[in-house]
């Protein structure tokens, strides 16, 4: 293609096929070189790490886990959980804060109460959420979805806002309608920035749900490894002092969150195939 | 008449826009700026009217102005006769009679080029999507941009990207192309060789060309005429007649004529370029 090597913009698909490449084997190394860190710490008794089990001691207590149904039940209640709220606040959130970028009105009147409600943290209102909603699900799904959907909303008010003024003029001097503009232009337009909201909003989401889970005391289960969910699992290893258990429920939703962004990200470069050649 | 107004007459159709005496003055944080006063002119159907002078003179305001981004605050506009805007209605209609192409461009980055070009048809309902397709194929042929239809505005060069612009503005049959420095951002070859794929298009096309501009040598190279501006307020300081016949290539810039008008106007925009640079304009 005579006019990709004429505007500079060369194979980048081999270029970044490389760059892949060698960004895996750093990311190897990285984790290598933790996990060592981690072990030496550990075992030596530095300050902090001293008190955390070394890595060799997780992996015990992790590896009978793997086989433990109840331990993947927790996988399961938390995914579950996490989709359910986070699919929510994007329901509410995208609309609601298109809606928030291009009504003057609808602006005016909501913002104000959008920021008082923005900075309160989701765990504060787990009692309210317990007290608003008739099951614990309920009460779970709705602090999670709290959590996203402030990002959510923000990035595509944010996103809509700095679309370029000259779009806008070029649609309109070619004859678009309101419908036109908002179809042709806002929705791609703010795209990535919904993309990138999702992102950040469904690695919070994986934050709070310690916080939301400790709502379901177990859901019903008294075992430490059955299924409450990976951050009720978190909790009850605490309370029976299980420390290495702990680790295993924190290293298990920081997977569970790299593994959610990831997708987001993927399906983002999906829809805005534009997006790869920046 | 003169020789240059004769050759435009020729194909004069459509697309001859008056401007009389348009004021406009806005508020900014400085206070009361009239940016354009009591101006006028008259370009002609067909005509490649160059519109020069300094930054922040008040040209990219008329040119809003007839494409309806912004009203005016006196005078009034027409197009063939029919007004634009003026008294009752300061702010005209944007309408795909007269398009404009941006200074850094305004491509749509999440549409391929080819759906760029075909924008204008499929939102005004004249086409399908797959009629616009294939006429939007059809002018990006003839302007030289075969194999860059599927691409992403951001994979092309910047002067393809200029390029897509305006066959994307034509596909709208245009009476009057709006053209706000188009090729400022581009480097100086690449501008040359833009240069003759207007002119190119422009022949082919025959639209009226209304084109901002600070370069002295582009506007004389492509311009029936040139309107040198004063500096704010602004309105015509000096209308040059470019008499070199169309159609022109750049063997033009080295002819004693060209150079002859070349001083013409350097004088005339330098007194206007220290007035505005004394006046601490800042750049636009």
């Amino acid at each position: 293609m005579s006019a990709a090597i004429a505007s500079g913009a060369e194979p980048r698909s081999r270029q970044r096929h490389s760059i892949f490449r060698n960004h895996l084997v750093r990311a190897a190394i990285s984790l290598v070189a933790f996990i060592l860190l981690w072990e030496m710490g550990s075992r030596l008794k530095l300050p902090w790490v001293g008190a955390v089990p070394p890595p060799t001691v997780v992996m015990k207590a992790l590896l009978p886990l793997l086989t433990d149904q109840g331990y993947w039940y927790s996988w399961y209640q938390s995914s579950r959980r996490v989709l359910t709220g986070f699919l929510a606040a994007m329901l509410i959130g995208i609309p609601f804060g298109l809606a928030m970028a291009t009504s003057r009105i609808f602006r005016d009147v909501t913002f104000p109460v959008f920021e008082i409600l923005r900075p309160v943290p989701p765990l504060a209102w787990v009692p309210a959420a317990i007290i608003f909603w008739p099951t614990q699900e309920l009460s779970i799904g709705f602090v999670i979805f709290l959590g996203a959907i402030f990002t959510i909303m923000l990035n595509v008010i944010g996103g809509a806002r700095s679309i370029d003024l000259r779009f806008f003029q070029a649609a309109r001097s070619m004859g678009s309608s309101n419908w036109d503009i908002f179809r042709r232009i806002v929705l791609p337009g703010v795209l990535p920035s919904i993309i990138v909201g999702c992102e950040v909003g469904i690695g919070i989401t994986w934050n709070v749900v310690v916080a939301a889970e400790m709502i379901s005391g177990g859901g019903g289960a008294i075992q430490s490894s059955a299924g409450g969910g990976l951050g009720f699992f978190i909790w009850n290893s605490y309370i029976g002092g299980s420390y290495p258990l702990i680790v295993v429920g924190m290293i298990s939703i920081g997977i569970a969150g790299y593994i959610s962004s990831s997708i987001i990200r993927r399906l983002g470069l999906l829809v805005t195939p534009w997006m790869r050649v920046r | 008449m003169s020789e240059a107004a004769a050759a435009v007459a020729q194909h004069a159709a459509k697309g001859a826009i008056r401007i009389q005496n348009v004021d406009k003055v806005y508020y900014a944080r400085e206070g009361r700026v009239q940016a354009v006063s009591e101006c006028s002119l008259d370009i002609r159907a067909g005509e490649i009217c160059m519109i020069v002078g300094p930054s922040g003179c008040g040209k990219t305001t008329l040119l809003n102005a007839i494409a309806g981004f912004h009203d005016i605050t006196g005078g009034a506009i027409y197009l063939d006769g029919q007004m634009l805007c003026g008294p009752d209605k300061p702010k005209a209609e944007p309408g795909p009679d007269r398009v404009v192409v941006f200074q850094n461009g305004s491509l749509f980055p999440w549409k391929t080029n080819l759906d760029n070009v075909a924008f204008g048809p499929v939102v005004q309902g004249r086409m399908t999507r797959k009629e616009a397709a294939e006429k939007a194929r059809g002018m990006m042929a003839d302007a030289g941009l075969v194999g860059v239809e599927h691409n992403y505005p951001g994979e092309i060069s910047s002067g393809m990207r200029r390029r897509v612009e305006i066959v994307r503005a034509l596909m709208n049959d245009p009476k009057v192309l709006l053209l706000d420095e188009p090729f400022r951002a581009l480097d100086s070859l690449t501008k040359s060789v833009m240069h003759e794929a207007l002119l190119e298009i422009y022949y082919r096309n025959k639209v009226t060309i209304f084109f901002i501009t600070h370069d002295l040598e582009e506007a004389i190279f492509l311009g029936h005429r040139v309107a040198i501006m004063t500096t704010r307020p602004c309105k015509p300081k000096k209308i040059l007649d470019v008499d070199i016949p169309h159609p022109r290539n750049y063997s033009v810039l080295t002819s004693p004529r060209f150079r002859s008008l070349m001083e013409e106007t350097v004088s005339a925009v330098h007194e206007e370029a220290v007035k505005a640079f004394e006046a601490g304009e800042k750049e636009m």
